[in-house]
């Protein structure tokens, strides 16, 4: 089932959770919603599956619009965050609720509709478990009930609200790539909401950044990563370090003097450099070079991460370095970024390992990758 | 916990001196429990004892020539009845309350709880004078009902289960109320979403998640309904063997010096009571994780 969202936009009380929505999702395809908290994803996630209203625009289920359709004609597979597990009935009875409550006649007869729940079951490898209930069940067990039960229904849509959220580290691995089997073997349209950037960079076909209630990039979970096109994404997506710079006739200035980028077509005027960490390259004598004074190195498993103290203004970043590299602190060290962008400046804050959600303004790719 | 303990400098406790620092003296646990079982003794369990007691002073025939009294039996039937109207009415009023409150949104949902606690604040003599100024011969409703149809709503049946339900509406509400907000309506998103009609995620996922706390809201209604006083007084016009439930009869056999009568018909009424509180230590004890605000069992 193809999906569309054409210019979507979701008000609650005067706080606006979605603005101007567009998205098109294809037939089998896995997409994972992904930002950080407040950045409307399950919001979208919700009016999809039509347990929330939209403000304006639609909502198209192949050709047919769905925007004014109850939830129950929407006929969607919802997996809940905590799992909303039925604690009153067995496993058994939680997978066949949907199919026991149609009205007669389309209702599979009893026998068909319990064949039906025992394969699922089966599907998400609980055999055996069918008479439990759910607080005889583990975490990852629950999970795999919650996503039989939506499977029973046939739905023409799969929505997964934080699948893996209240999961600990070890069996979120293990589920993420079992549902994506899952999701191969039986080819449904899915969408999963996460702030999970691993999560939705490994198991999803296109990811769908969202800041603030507006779309920031969609993309292969590489053309995101390698392709950030606004500060947010760059900033939100993997490790990045960022340095205020001046752009001149194409040349990036730090401070008062160039450091061998060019970046022919950005605009004069103040700007953000970006780059990854580890997308360095440290460099000798310094004729066009980053260089600063370390400050503090760390060594996380396999790498060293060397936090550098840049010019008169101290500004700090972040590269990571081989263990054996002798960096030591109040060193010398100069590097250059091998692959970069730079964004206008937009004098709003920056997301890096921050927690909460920043500001930030979409802003014009100008960046290009440096061979 | 001992072996942690001693290892702290300056606690050398073994396990027998052992004390968790939450737990009072021995000395002031002893007076706080003694000044409990001093107060439960003299008001709760002293009167029903004498109940009990001048009940059978006169022997068990005495006791039991009271149930014979036609104005004792047709209180004890009127009580009986007007509980069975009165708790199943709450119970359709307390349900839709508790579901309107704790799985909707809507302007004067605030006002909606504290009006629901009105009956408990309000003295049940001025709701039975409210119903009378507004359903009585001379007063607008209840002349026309009067006058039209014949019903007589005051100093009757009518009038005594408008009372009672009034007076235990909170009950089943108030029971529920906190259970349902805490549960959220996840449950009921989930079965909406797997295509169930409302009705259908109410009957099937609402209620069953509810059960324990409404049957024990019940009994409180129930229990209430029996032994309410107050509002009823003003409400029957104590015709003997008409509108005299339970507890009025007792009122008047007691003011007739007919002490016996009068306990014994107390003594049913406190052995009612007792049955109901029985029944929901059990349930208590038995479904103790349903029935706790906030008791989810995953």
């Amino acid at each position: 089932m193809e999906l569309a969202i054409r210019n979507v936009t979701k008000i609650f009380d005067g706080f606006t959770a979605l603005d101007n929505i567009s998205l098109n999702v294809r037939s089998g395809e896995l997409i994972a919603l992904l930002g950080p908290s407040g950045s409307g994803k399950t919001t979208l996630l919700r009016l999809i599956a039509g347990l929330d209203f939209l403000t304006s625009g639609q909502i198209l289920f192949g050709d047919e619009d769905a925007s004014a359709k109850s939830v129950q004609e929407r006929n969607v597979g919802f997996v809940f965050q905590h799992y909303a597990l039925f604690r009153h009935m067995t496993v058994l009875e939680n997978v066949s609720f949907g199919l026991k409550i149609r009205p007669a006649r389309s209702r599979p007869p009893a026998a068909e509709i319990r064949r039906r729940a025992l394969e699922l079951l089966d599907l998400v490898q609980l055999t055996g478990l069918e008479n439990r209930y759910p607080n005889q069940l583990s975490g990852g067990q629950r999970q795999r009930v919650a996503l039989a039960r939506a499977l029973c229904i046939e739905p023409r849509v799969l929505l997964l609200d934080e699948p893996f959220g209240a999961l600990d580290a070890q069996v979120r691995r293990e589920l993420r790539r079992w549902l994506r089997e899952i999701h191969d073997a039986t080819g449904h349209t899915s969408i999963f909401v996460t702030h999970d950037q691993e999560e939705a960079l490994e198991l999803a076909d296109r990811v769908v950044v969202m800041n603030k209630g507006r779309l920031e990039q969609i993309g292969t979970p590489d053309e995101i990563y390698d392709n950030p096109v606004s500060p947010f994404v760059f900033s939100f997506i993997g490790e990045s370090s960022s340095l205020p710079v001046k752009i001149t006739n194409g040349q990036v200035w730090l401070q008062d003097r160039t450091i061998g980028l060019t970046e022919p077509n950005a605009p004069d005027g103040p700007a953000t450099l970006f780059f990854r960490p580890h997308d360095i390259e440290i460099v000798d004598g310094c004729g066009g070079c980053i260089a600063g004074t370390v400050v503090a190195s760390r060594r996380v498993a396999g790498t060293k991460h060397v936090e550098i103290e840049i010019g008169a203004e101290q500004h700090r970043v972040e590269i990571e370095l081989p263990v054996e590299h002798p960096a030591a602190t109040r060193s010398r060290i100069a590097f250059r970024p091998k692959k970069w962008k730079v964004f206008p400046a937009s004098g709003e804050p920056l997301y890096h390992t921050a927690p909460a959600p920043a500001e930030t303004h979409p802003a014009t790719m100008l960046g290009r990758v440096a061979v | 916990m001992a072996d942690i303990t001693s290892n702290l400098p300056g606690l050398t406790y073994g396990p027998a001196t052992y004390r968790s620092p939450v737990t009072e003296r021995r000395g002031t646990r002893l007076i706080l429990i003694g000044l409990t079982i001093l107060l439960l003794v003299l008001f709760l369990v002293l009167p029903l004892v004498t109940v009990f007691r001048e009940a059978f002073r006169a022997g068990v025939g005495k006791f039991l020539e009271t149930f014979q009294n036609p104005d004792a039996r047709s209180a004890i039937w009127l009580t009986l009845l007007v509980a069975a109207l009165a708790v199943p009415c709450n119970l359709v009023f307390g349900v839709a309350a508790a579901w309107a409150i704790a799985k909707h949104k809507f302007p004067g949902r605030a006002f909606l709880i504290s009006l629901i606690d009105l009956p408990f604040s309000v003295s049940p003599v001025v709701a039975g004078l409210i119903y009378i100024l507004l359903l009585g011969t001379n007063a607008p409703i209840g002349g026309f009902l009067y006058e039209n149809f014949g019903i007589r709503i005051i100093f009757a049946i009518p009038g005594i289960v408008l009372a009672t339900i009034f007076v235990t509406f909170p009950f089943i509400a108030r029971e529920l109320i906190p259970l349902m907000q805490d549960q959220g309506t996840g449950d009921e998103e989930a079965a909406i979403s797997l295509g169930a009609t409302g009705w259908q995620a109410f009957w099937y996922v609402t209620l069953p998640n509810v059960k324990w706390a409404l049957l024990y809201g019940v009994l409180l209604c129930n229990a209430r309904a029996m032994g309410e006083f107050g509002a009823v007084a003003v409400l029957s016009g104590k015709l003997r063997g008409e509108t005299v439930t339970m507890p009025l009869q007792v009122e008047l056999f007691y003011n007739e010096y007919a002490t016996v009568a009068a306990f014994s018909l107390a003594s049913l009424l406190a052995g009612l009571a007792l049955v109901t509180l029985i029944i929901k230590s059990w349930l208590e004890w038995r479904y103790g994780d349903h029935l706790a605000p906030g008791g989810r069992t995953h």
